[in-house]
This record gives structure tokens, C-alpha cells and sequence, in this order.
């Protein structure tokens, strides 16, 4: 007895010391703490605009600001000129088309569909002065500039609404010229919170809250933790930022990631960093966006257009989001969603102006996502999807860009005449492309990927929401084998029937065994 | 009178607790990690998993050493002899109390359906989990599949070949815990393997061409053919 006690406990110590020296410990690495303490540190301006005689005077009007600023920044304005912020297109090869000119200027999209024809109403969120047609607008003009949006740190300056992307009348230029300095949170999330005409309409990740996030929305941005700023993670070199969205870009290039602070193996477990050759690290660190207000999820304009006593209405849900718009139609909304999932190697396909549709059976991607488990580009990445019925000529088989926004009626725009033939005519008329007369609506979706509302490494997507047979996140990406989450119905039938019949073998087996020797000792045996 | 023999020793005992330790556990982490269960949490298991595969290895280096230092490992050399006398003890045999129809000695410890049984695994299914256990957590290790010509592109032949062995090994652990019953009475297997001494009727015992190894413990490591 003695014996076995000793040997049971020698197994026991022997098995305990090798998980224990198996098992990787977790231990923060060095290079957290260090970005920690960088990211943290104070810094001290070089400059003080406060003291700069130039500035030292009344603006009458925003030109002035932007002819002082190159009276010293001499160079930069050439910067900023070759921009996408400015130009609103870039040359952006895609796979199958060649070089196309892509950006606000041209591309459709799945809200308020395309500025073209709408620009004195949609350049609000130009960096530019007087912008209400971009085919007359002077892209060469240097005091067009408008360099306040950006680096105006009093957050006072804002842009008038429907003015081409004029400032308020009443802003104390000489004061704000006075203030400025590296864009902040205010300074980005002005326009991108709000693009398609309210608060997180688009992205999903980016909207109000992410002005003074707590820390639970965003684990870098959060306002009671490190608190970074947009800049600090979207590097910028002479007037180019890092870091774009895939519904005006097509290529892989200057992306802002995830890995150039925090490398490509950040984790302490050989398993988890495994995984990042296939997954990206938001697939796993954002488990949930919109986290504190809705994002829209479903537009459909087909329903635009109706009056209540000849006059354009709006409904709203219980949050305040509006659910119909007499001039949009009608949405739905979400909150704290998970996201959708899918492989993406970087490169995106475009559906641009004038682009026909041959097969109106399927919902049209307005921006194809390219990639596959089979291609080592690619990476499972969390995408917002936004659905929506966009209007559409069944002759012509093209999208139809209307024509939105006037400041008056009876020029045909739908905001004002509710009338969708002739904002259809008038709108394809100005991007110089054919209408056949005839309107209907087809479903179209557009791809977001989610890249912020990072939540700490605690509150991380675990192993079993994907790796799980029931109701996987990665349930839809079907192209690869993923552990408990797929097996092999034949080894699976077959390992389960073999198991069934040696326990009934034994069964069996037994019970003869009982059975008769019961009988020997009966007969005397 | 009975008497006893010294079938198991240290080591061996030790190896073979070890080793059903160790497998039993690497079956429920296993089966987690297959999604057929969920016990240890799913991080734990695969954490845990990994470790037991490494203690699994380090023991089986051992257990190779000590069957080759001891010439144990003529004890699993499938043989013929007897083969159809041990299937008909197990079929018909046992159910008429018939005696065993292989006598276990030191030099002989095993009858011929082990032999079978317990060389296939050690031959095939226990290197062919551990090929493939390290294929599963090695197979873009470390060139993260930029050799092309290394490139496994998807662990799902491995996944599926690994997870066929443990369904195999289930069963036989099933049945092998059904045939510890099956000795001289139902617990004399069991003490033998934990106190390494079976016991023997003496009348069976004179059958047996090597009556005297009960006498000295270490007779089997000098004695080999």
C-alpha cells in the first residue's frame, strides 16, 4: 500500500512539474510598456503662433488665414495640394481594370450614393474653400486651401452647412489662426463621425463618442488611458496620411496597421501568435462596434419621396435615429453589433460610374473586398456590411446617380421636387451618362471594414466564439477547416461507431461472463 | 496454496501509469479541443493539450530507452502460436471457466493478441498521433508558410488523420479496461500492474518452464533469449 502511495504521488509531482514548466507564463513584454511610456510622455511645441506678428491682425475672410499660414509654411501647400483630402481622386490600380482616378469626386456609394452634381452640399467636408461644382472648382488655387479644419486646436472653427465648404460667418479668425497646431480627435472626427449625414451613419467604429472615448470603447483612444490621438497611429509625412478606407481605395498601400507598434507576434502564446498569420488583429480585439451609439445598417431609398400635406416629414426610433426621411427613404439602425466576417488581402474592386450590371439576382458589391483562405495575403478581417436598395436603370443596367441637393426647387433635385425621374435625368445628365426613363431598385452592399473600438486584450473575442460548431462567428467563411468548428463526418461517424461497438462488445461480453459462472456455481464448479 | 509472481517492474509500472495519464487526459483536452466536449475552457485545453504532448514525448523517449536497455521489446513481437487457443479463450473459453491458455512469466508476459494489439500501437498509432500532433502544432512553424515548398496549405488532413487515432485509441482503451477484468479473478491484473507481483495456483504454476523467477525479483533482466 505504501508503494503505491509513493509511486502515485511521484506520477503526480512529475506531471505537475512539466505542465507547470510547459505552460508558457504570461508576462507583459517589454515593448507594451515602452509604447506606453512614449505614447504617454508630454511634448513641449516648438512653436507659439501666438506670438507671430503676422497673425497679429482681423481676418475678414478664411483666404487671408490660409496666405498667412504660406507666408511662413512655404512649401506645405504643395503638399496638401497633392492629397486625397484635396484632390478627392487618386490614381489606384485595380486588378482586371487598370488605373482608374478614384475618390469622393467620382466613386458611388451606398449612402447618399455620389457627389457629383451635390458638391455645395457634400464639400462641407472638403479641406477647401467654395467647392460647389468640383469641374470649375481651382484645384490649383493655393488659398483655396482651407488649413484650419485640420489644425485648428480651439475646436471653434466650423464649417457652414450647404456652402461649399465655407466656413460660419461669425468664427474669430484671428484667434483660431492664433491656436493651431497637430490635428486632434476634433479636428478628424468632424467629417469622418459624420459622413452620410449623421453621426456614425457610416463606419460604425468612428462616430461622436470616439470624440472622448472611454477607455471600454476604445483601449488606445480612451481619454482615462493612453489617450491617443487619430495622428499617433495615422503617421503623416508631408501632408500624406497613413491609413485609407476600401471604399475609395483599391490598392495595398500606406495602410495604417495594427502591427507597426505592435509587431506581428505581440502575444506571449506561440498558439495565438499562430494565428496571426490568417487572422487580423481585429478579428479577435474588436468583438463588438457601434458600441455606443447606433451605426446604420440598411438604407433604402426606394421608399424616398413621400409627403405629408405636400411637405417632406421625418420618424424617428426611441435613440433619435432617424428611421424615414421624405429625402433618403427609410433605414435601420444597430448597436453594439458584432461584426460580419471575411478574408481580405488588401485589394478591393470597385463598381464605378457607368458600370453595367448584367445579373440584378444578387445584391450588387459596391466594393469587392478580394481575398481567400487559399491566398497568403489574406487575412479574416471584421467588416461592417451595409445594405441598401440604390436606384438603378433596368435599360441601361447602370446605378443611377441623382441628382440630390439645390438650394432652390425646380432644378430637379430630389431633396427639393421629390420628383425621382427628374433627379435621375438631371443627375445622369451631369455625369454625362445615358437614362432610359425608367427607374428601379436594386440591393446593394457595401464593405466597412472595423478597425477601431479596439477593447482591451480581457474583453477580447474568446477561442470558442469561433472555434464551436454552434453559431461560430466564422460560421460564413467556409473555405478552410477550422478545429470544432468542422469535422470529418466520415471519422466522425466511424470514430463514434467504433467506440459504440467495443462498448457493446463488452457489454455483451460481460454479461455472458456473469451469466455463466453464475451457473458453474450452481452446478458445483 | 498460491503463490507470486514478479511480472511488472518499477519502471515499467511507472511508465504504463504515466502513459494512461497522460492519454486519458490528452483525450478530454483533446476532444474540447474537437469541439465534442467542453470542460477545461478552450484556451486551457489547447494550452494543456501541447504540455501533456510534451511530457508524452519525453516519457516515451524513456520507455524506448528502457525496452532496448532491458530487451523488453521482444516481449511485443506478434507471434502466431497461440493465436487461435487465446481468441477461443475469449469467445468460448472463459465463459466455461477454462483456465488462461498463455501463462504470463517474466520472459512471456504477454499472450498473443496483445502482442498483436499493443505493437500496432506502439509501431503505428502512437507514432502516427505524434507525427501528426506535431504536424498540427508545427506546420507553418517557423517559416509561417512562405516556403513554398513546405507549405501546408490547410490543417484539415491533419486534423481529421489526428482525430481518427484518438477515436482509435478511445476504443482500445474502452476494451483494454473491460480485459483488466479478465485475469486469474476480476482485480488480479490490476494489482499486478500496480504491485508488479500476480498471483498464481500452484497447480498452474507447475505448467510453467520458469517456476523460479518468483523467487528473485530481478531474474527477467539477466534471463534472455
Amino acid at each position: 500500500m505504501k508503494r503505491i502511495v509513493i509511486a502515485l504521488l511521484l506520477i503526480g509531482l512529475v506531471l505537475i512539474i512539466s505542465i507547470g514548466i510547459l505552460i508558457p507564463k504570461e508576462t507583459e513584454k517589454p515593448p507594451l510598456s515602452l509604447l506606453r511610456a512614449k505614447l504617454t510622455s508630454k511634448k513641449v511645441p516648438v512653436v507659439d503662433h501666438t506670438k507671430f506678428a503676422v497673425l497679429q491682425k482681423v481676418f475678414s475672410d478664411p483666404r487671408q488665414v490660409t496666405a498667412a499660414c504660406i507666408s511662413c509654411h512655404t512649401e506645405r501647400h504643395k503638399e496638401v495640394m497633392k492629397s486625397n483630402h484635396w484632390n478627392w481622386e487618386k490614381p489606384e490600380y485595380i486588378q482586371g481594370r487598370g488605373v482608374v482616378y478614384l475618390g469622393k469626386k467620382n466613386a458611388i456609394n451606398n449612402f447618399c450614393i455620389g457627389t457629383e452634381g451635390n458638391e455645395t452640399s457634400c464639400a462641407k467636408c472638403h479641406i477647401g474653400f467654395g467647392m460647389t461644382d468640383a469641374k470649375t472648382f481651382s484645384f490649383t488655387d493655393s488659398t483655396n486651401i482651407d488649413c484650419l479644419i485640420c489644425h485648428d486646436n480651439t475646436e471653434t472653427y466650423t464649417k457652414a452647412p450647404e456652402k461649399g465648404g465655407a466656413p460660419m460667418g461669425n468664427l474669430d479668425l484671428a484667434n483660431i489662426a492664433r491656436h493651431v497646431g497637430k490635428p486632434k480627435r476634433s479636428n478628424c472626427g468632424v467629417c469622418h463621425f459624420f459622413g452620410g449625414g449623421g453621426n456614425n451613419v457610416k463606419h460604425g467604429d468612428l462616430e461622436k463618442s470616439m470624440f472622448e472615448p472611454a477607455k471600454d470603447v476604445d483601449v488606445h483612444m480612451g481619454v482615462d488611458g493612453v489617450n491617443l490621438q487619430c495622428v499617433d497611429c495615422h503617421k503623416t509625412e508631408n501632408h500624406n496620411i497613413s491609413g485609407k478606407m476600401y471604399s475609395l481605395s483599391s490598392m495595398n498601400r500606406n495602410r495604417a496597421t495594427c502591427e507597426q507598434c505592435h509587431s506581428e507576434n505581440p502575444h506571449e502564446d506561440a498558439v495565438l501568435n499562430r494565428h496571426t498569420l490568417k487572422v487580423a488583429c481585429q478579428t479577435c480585439h474588436i468583438p463588438t462596434y457601434a458600441k455606443v451609439n447606433a451605426t446604420k445598417t440598411e438604407w433604402d431609398w426606394s421608399t424616398a419621396g413621400k409627403l405629408k400635406n405636400g411637405e417632406p416629414y421625418e420618424e424617428d426610433d426611441k435613440d433619435g435615429n432617424h428611421t424615414y426621411l421624405s429625402i433618403k427613404g427609410s433605414f435601420k439602425w444597430g448597436k453594439n453589433l458584432k461584426p460580419e466576417y471575411i478574408w481580405f488581402n488588401g485589394t478591393a474592386n470597385h463598381y464605378l460610374l457607368g458600370d453595367t450590371v448584367s445579373d440584378t439576382s444578387k445584391p450588387l458589391t459596391i466594393n469587392k473586398l478580394n481575398g481567400a483562405y487559399n491566398d497568403k495575403d489574406s487575412k479574416i478581417i471584421p467588416v461592417k456590411i451595409h445594405r441598401a436598395r440604390q436606384p438603378f436603370d433596368p435599360v441601361t443596367k447602370m446605378l443611377i446617380q441623382p441628382k440630390l441637393y439645390s438650394d432652390k426647387k425646380g432644378e430637379g433635385a430630389l431633396w427639393k421636387d421629390f420628383n425621382w425621374k427628374r433627379a435621375a435625368e438631371v443627375g445622369m445628365r451631369d455625369v454625362n451618362l445615358p437614362f432610359s426613363g425608367q427607374i428601379a431598385f436594386i440591393q446593394t452592399n457595401m464593405y466597412w471594414p472595423v478597425n477601431h473600438m479596439v477593447s482591451s486584450k480581457e474583453n477580447s473575442v474568446k477561442c470558442i466564439e469561433c472555434h464551436t460548431s454552434q453559431g461560430s462567428r466564422l460560421a460564413n467563411l467556409k473555405d478552410f477547416y477550422m478545429p470544432a468548428r468542422d469535422n470529418n463526418p466520415i471519422v466522425e461517424y466511424a470514430g463514434i461507431g467504433a467506440l459504440l461497438l467495443s462498448l457493446l462488445g463488452i457489454l455483451l461480453h460481460g454479461t455472458m461472463r456473469i451469466m455463466t459462472s453464475r451457473k458453474m456455481k450452481t452446478r458445483g464448479l | 496454496m498460491k503463490h507470486k509472481v514478479y511480472i511488472y517492474r518499477a519502471f515499467e509500472r511507472f511508465w504504463h501509469w504515466m502513459q494512461a495519464i497522460i492519454i486519458f487526459f490528452m483525450a478530454v483536452t483533446g476532444f474540447e479541443i474537437h469541439g465534442s466536449i467542453t470542460f477545461f475552457g478552450y484556451a486551457n485545453a489547447v494550452k494543456y493539450h501541447n504540455a501533456a504532448a510534451y511530457a508524452f514525448m519525453i516519457l516515451i523517449v524513456f520507455a524506448i530507452f528502457w525496452h532496448f536497455a532491458t530487451g523488453e521489446w521482444r516481449q511485443y513481437l506478434p507471434t502466431g502460436e497461440n493465436m487461435m487457443a487465446q481468441i477461443n479463450y475469449y469467445l468460448i473459453g472463459m465463459f466455461r471457466n477454462e483456465p488462461h491458455p498463455t501463462k504470463k512469466t517474466v520472459l512471456s508476459k504477454l499472450n498473443p493478441l496483445q502482442k498483436l494489439v499493443y505493437f500496432s500501437l506502439k509501431i503505428l498509432v502512437i507514432p502516427a498521433m505524434v507525427i501528426s500532433g506535431l504536424l498540427y502544432m508545427f506546420y507553418r512553424y517557423p517559416q509561417k508558410g512562405a516556403i513554398v515548398g513546405l507549405n501546408i496549405d490547410s490543417i484539415e488532413g491533419i486534423a481529421v488523420f489526428h482525430t481518427a487515432g484518438a477515436f482509435m485509441l478511445l476504443s482500445f482503451i474502452v476494451v483494454h479496461l473491460y480485459l483488466v477484468t479478465t485475469g486469474a479473478d476480476i482485480t488480479s491484473n490490476l494489482k499486478a500492474m500496480i504491485t508488479g507481483y500476480e498471483e498464481f495456483e500452484d497447480a498452474d504454476n507447475e505448467k510453467t518452464n520458469n517456476s523460479n523467477s518468483s523467487k528473485t525479483q530481478n531474474s527477467g533482466i539477466e534471463v534472455s533469449k
